[in-house]
């Protein structure tokens, strides 16, 4: 990295319209995490409208800001409602609502807070350290390479999830089918468009993503029929307090949780809420107190608080590097790269470096900020958790409909949003995962393209998939998860025969 | 609303076979054994494979519960309509948008939902008003896009 890159990065961010843009995207997400039912990819989904009438850096500093904020404060109303605000919390949710019972609310949302933005900074530290490294290797890469990286991606969002197996393959075949239409193809024939005309380019990315995120929400927010919940507490006492001890008590689950939340970041298609399921019970069974784990302890709390928010910026490694996201925010996000013209992968640290290292200053300075910001909200929290959803939720749908149709000035966008608010919708309600699907319509194209690009390479050979080094060592790492579930399935069998 | 697996996989098996027929009409590239049928050709292929795994394992689990299990929503009128209305306002703004315009389409999309919603009544028109004039500022004024004056034209700002 040299000087002149990073000030001209510097530059980049430290601009007066980019700093309000971080700020407000800040408020944005903060608040959004807080509301229970608006989740974190919601945030991204209907930012997306907003960032799109922007400049690249701003774009990308308005959702990874967003997304870090409203992954912190999807804590709060777990701890004072027993309602993850968003699913990233949902694994330590019974935990803190048991200390806010217990009294501690002040310490769960405080070690929220606290280990949420160490978290993020040593994902962040873990990025700036390899993703370069990592692009030059990806320069190596040619079409067959870039094949089965796909595949590896897509793999992982099927079998790493809690989700069934089938369903998930079910979903992220659907996903990939979306992906097909228009006429972005070998031969340029128009696929599945039935004759509408703004079928031709495919369908528009930002309005499916709305309403898969966004719309479907609303519709299940319209049918709840849970009665509104209650506050366990209203005042919150000194959030900092007691920290210093905490940090130095937990230094090892800290540590565990953000590089684990790293790992599983990196991961394609499993993002913050795996994060934090898996590091939550990593945090039960090493600890050294693991019978207190469920009674308001808040060990599992700075564990899994950490490493939901290094997850976030695992995700985005493999998705600067090689363009594959690593959860559905990377995914909505890589689509806005797209459309600015700044497209994700190796070239990029290459040709564009200063717009690199401007991403990594955003997400040192969204975990930052995130401190006092995060501070500010906890404080307002009772009245945050007092608007009205009765009110808000239409006003998130009028600004959907304005939002799909901004992308393209078309109506068609607002129908976008319909159909596959009610698609995301009815899968949901069957079990079928939305992550894999949403993966699948990103990466489709990419896909096609470079197996396409190969099969004409190597004349129609399909032997060379195996046999370029980088290419069989990527082939032989998909076929080892893709027999992973069969290989253990078969174990069990054996014995329990 | 859940269906049983047998039902959700025959839908999709039906829909692999749709593509599957759709895409012989597609054109083939001379002197290329890939052309544009060959990838949707491959996924419709894993999709009815995955559906008739699917049909086979809802037909096990059949014994004992319902084809088709209704959410706690369906049986509550008043969630029910909650539900039709927000489909019913999205295609109300869909059809009516180009001749109404943004402004009045959202005043009444929103009231019809407040409406629906139980806000107090009073609160209704203006909370409406405010929300659409503001969110069309936002974009209109703010970011240049075209939102369809309608019937307002004569007197657009």
């Amino acid at each position: 990295m040299t000087w002149a890159v990073l000030s001209q990065a510097m530059g980049l961010v430290f601009d007066p319209y980019v700093l309000l843009v971080i700020l407000c995207s800040a408020l944005f997400g903060l608040f959004v995490g807080c509301i229970p039912g608006l989740t974190a990819t919601m945030a991204t989904a209907l930012l997306v409208p907003i960032t799109f009438f922007m400049p690249p850096v701003p774009a990308v500093a308005a959702i990874v800001t967003a997304t870090a904020m409203a992954i912190f404060s999807g804590d709060i109303p777990g701890a004072l409602l027993r309602i993850p605000g968003t699913p990233a919390s949902a694994a330590y949710t019974d935990e803190a609502y048991a200390m806010t019972l217990k009294g501690q609310a002040e310490t769960a949302l405080g070690a929220g807070l606290v280990f949420s933005a160490i978290g993020g900074l040593f994902g962040t530290l873990v990025m700036v350290l390899f993703s370069p490294g990592l692009a030059e290797i990806a320069l190596k890469f040619s079409s067959f390479e870039y094949f089965w990286l796909v595949v590896l991606g897509l793999a992982g969002a099927v079998f790493i999830g809690n989700a069934s197996i089938l369903k998930a393959s079910i979903s992220l075949i659907l996903g990939l089918l979306v992906a097909c239409i228009g006429l972005e193809n070998p031969g340029a024939h128009p696929r599945f468009t039935f004759g509408v005309n703004e079928l031709m380019s495919g369908v528009s990315l930002i309005p499916m993503m709305v309403g898969m995120f966004a719309v479907s929400e609303l519709f299940r927010f319209m049918v709840d029929t849970a009665p509104p919940p209650k506050m366990a507490a209203e005042k919150i006492g000194s959030v900092f307090k007691g920290m210093w001890g905490l940090l130095k008590k937990y230094r090892w689950p800290l540590v565990r949780g953000s590089a684990l939340g790293t790992i599983i970041g990196i991961q394609p298609g499993s993002g913050a809420d795996m994060a934090s399921w898996m590091s939550y019970a990593m945090s039960k069974k090493f600890s050294k107190e693991p019978e207190k784990f469920g009674t308001g302890h808040v060990e599992g709390i700075v564990e899994s608080g950490a490493a939901n928010n290094s997850s976030l910026a695992g995700a985005w490694i493999p998705a600067i590097v090689f363009g594959i996201p690593g959860d559905s925010i990377t995914a909505i996000a890589i689509g806005v790269l797209y459309l600015k013209g700044m497209n994700p992968g190796p070239s990029i640290f290459i040709n564009n470096p200063q717009n690199i290292y401007a991403i990594f200053i955003v997400f040192i300075l969204a975990n930052i900020i995130m401190v006092p910001l995060g501070w500010l909200t906890i404080k307002l929290a009772a009245k945050v958790l007092r608007v009205p959803r009765n009110i808000l939720m239409p006003v998130i749908l009028l600004f959907c409909i304005v939002g799909s149709f901004a992308i393209n000035n078309s109506v068609f966008g607002v129908i976008v949003i319909l159909a596959f608010g009610l698609i995301a919708f009815l899968l949901e309600e069957n079990g079928f995962p939305v992550a894999p699907a949403i993966l699948g319509v990103v990466l489709g194209t990419m896909m096609e393209e470079n197996f396409v690009t190969s099969m004409i390479k190597s004349d129609g050979d399909p032997t060379v998939f195996f046999t370029r080094p980088i290419a069989m060592w990527l082939a032989l790492g998909t076929f080892v998860i893709l027999f992973w579930p069969v290989a253990s399935w078969g174990m069990r069998r054996l014995r329990g025969v | 609303m859940k269906f049983n697996d047998a039902i959700s996989g025959s839908a999709l098996l039906a829909l692999a076979i749709a593509i599957l027929v759709n895409i012989q009409s597609f054109p083939k590239i001379p002197g290329q054994s890939i052309g544009p049928a060959a990838f949707p050709g491959l996924l419709a292929g894993l999709l009815a494979a995955c559906a008739v795994v699917l049909i086979v394992r809802g037909l096990k689990e059949r014994a004992g519960s319902a084809w088709v299990t209704p959410g706690e929503w369906l049986r509550s009128p008043h969630h029910l309509g909650n539900f039709l209305l927000t489909i019913g306002v999205l295609l109300f703004y869909i059809l009516a948008s180009e001749k109404l315009g943004f402004v009045i389409c959202g005043v009444v999309l929103l009231s019809a939902m407040f409406w629906k919603l139980r806000v107090r009544p009073a609160l209704i028109l203006p909370i409406s008003l405010g929300a659409t004039l503001l969110i069309h500022a936002i974009f209109y004024k703010g970011l240049r896009v075209p939102l369809p004056w309608g019937v307002l034209l004569p007197v657009a700002w």
